[in-house]
Parts: C-alpha cells; structure tokens; sequence
C-alpha cells in the first residue's frame, strides 16, 4: 500500500524519519514486547507510547513507520533517535480504531 | 568463517535510552556480514528483550554474542535478584516489573516468551541472590 497516499489522505502531520514509499499491513498497541510478538516488517505501527524505547522496536521490527495516535507528541529524545536510525514517525489526533478504519476503507476503496 | 566472531557488550542498568545499544549494534553487524532479514530481525529482538530484563530486574549485566555461519548464541549474564520461579516468569503476560517501567511500555510480560519464540534453544541457568544467565540459538538455515 502507498504510505505517501495515506499520509495525505489522512492528513498525518510528519514529526521524523524518512517516508517510507509503502507499508504492507497495519499492527495496533502499546506494549512494547506485545508489539514486538506480534509487530511484522515493512507494517505501520501505531500506538501512543512516544518515549524513545519506541524507535528501538520499531527498528528492531523493521517497521514501515509508527503513527502516533490521540495527539501524542514524540518526544525530542525520541525524535533525536528516530532521525538517526531512519525511522519514519507520524502524528495524528485520531484514535487508533479510527486510523485502521480510515486505512482499511481506502485500502478497500483502492485509493492506497 | 573459521572462528565465531565475538562480540562483547557491558548493559548499563541505569539508563533505559540507552538499553538496545547492543541489540542495535548486533544487528547492524549481521546485516554487515550478510545474514538474512529473518536472522537479524530474530537474534536482534530474543537480545533486545533480554537486556531490556537485565536493565529492569537486574541493574544491567554483561552481553556476549557468537557469531558463526551456522549459528549465532547470545550469552546475558547478570548479578540480579535472580528467578524465583523459572516456569511461571515464562508464563506469557505474568511480570513483576514496577509501574515506572510500565510506563515506559514495557512490563507485558512476554518479554521471557518472546525471547523463546524467536531463537531456537533457550536455557536459563539462575540462583536467588546470585544472578541469571540466559543463553539464546538462532541457527542459520543453509
């Protein structure tokens, strides 16, 4: 799927990282070692935990980016390591039900 | 390789920015030598999650990882409190970590079962009052 498309649809405001040209599949949750069960390469992460543990499992995992939902902000150390390890992250005021509702409805729609 | 290569790590047990240096540093070594996405993905998080156990229970510890072309072995040696009770800490979603490390997102409890799920063999050798060590397989397909 076209991260790019989806960043605009949904009009995610980009906070570090390289974006990335496409993701393949979506994982929702906060837990980091849950996250890192279950979180697969090249998928889009989306949780709430913004403290910089998040960048080391999201590189860990190969994700495609992490999206911050509810308004989270990353913080600046975070941030610092997301740009150095090329980590994609993006922030939205959505929830994360509504963010893989929106993706899951423009995926069916082909529009991503 | 003739040898397997050797890699040594101290993991700081104040500092939780910091813990996944190693695990970081192990992967960016693997993908150096050309070892499968799979391989790197697996060895990194089993290393990641047990030093992220080390900087939780047991104010850090030493990291040593073997790397050969059949097999990498990650060795995590710590003076922690120990495990008291080996079969219920593999228990998926059983943890004692304290709220601040919640916090953080970690403290599921599937920190010990993942490290199982994404290596081959994992033995944990631990004494109350003494410490733990925990050696971890990854094997490498031909």
């Amino acid at each position: 799927m076209n991260f790019s498309a989806l960043a605009a649809r949904l009009s995610l405001e980009h906070a570090a990282g390289p974006v990335p040209a496409s993701f393949d599949g979506v994982y929702a949750g906060d837990l980091l070692s849950r996250v890192m069960s279950r979180l697969e390469k090249d998928q889009l992460w989306i949780t709430i935990m913004n403290n910089v543990n998040v960048v080391a499992v999201a590189s860990l995992s190969e994700a495609a980016a992490v999206i911050l939902a509810e308004d989270v902000s990353l913080l600046p150390e975070a941030a610092a390591a997301a740009e150095e390890k090329g980590i994609a992250v993006f922030r939205t005021e959505m929830t994360a039900y509504e963010i893989c509702r929106e993706i899951s409805r423009l995926a069916d729609g082909g529009a991503i | 390789m003739a040898e397997p290569l050797h890699l040594h790590f101290a993991v700081d047990g104040q500092d939780f920015s910091s813990a996944g240096q190693a695990s970081v540093t192990v992967k960016k070594r693997l993908r150096q030598l050309g070892f499968s996405p799979e391989v790197m993905r697996r060895v990194s998080i089993a290393m990641y999650e047990g030093e992220i156990n080390m900087v939780i229970h047991a104010h850090g510890g030493e990291a040593d990882v073997y790397i050969s072309d059949t097999e990498i072995v990650i060795v995590l040696s710590d003076r922690g409190p120990g495990i008291k009770d080996v079969a219920l800490a593999m228990q998926a979603g059983y943890s004692t970590a304290r709220e601040e490390i919640r916090a953080l997102g970690f403290g599921a409890g599937m920190g010990l079962p993942n490290m199982k799920k994404y290596t081959d063999e994992m033995q944990i050798d631990t004494k109350i009052g003494v410490g733990t060590t925990v050696l971890m397989k990854v094997r490498v397909k031909p």
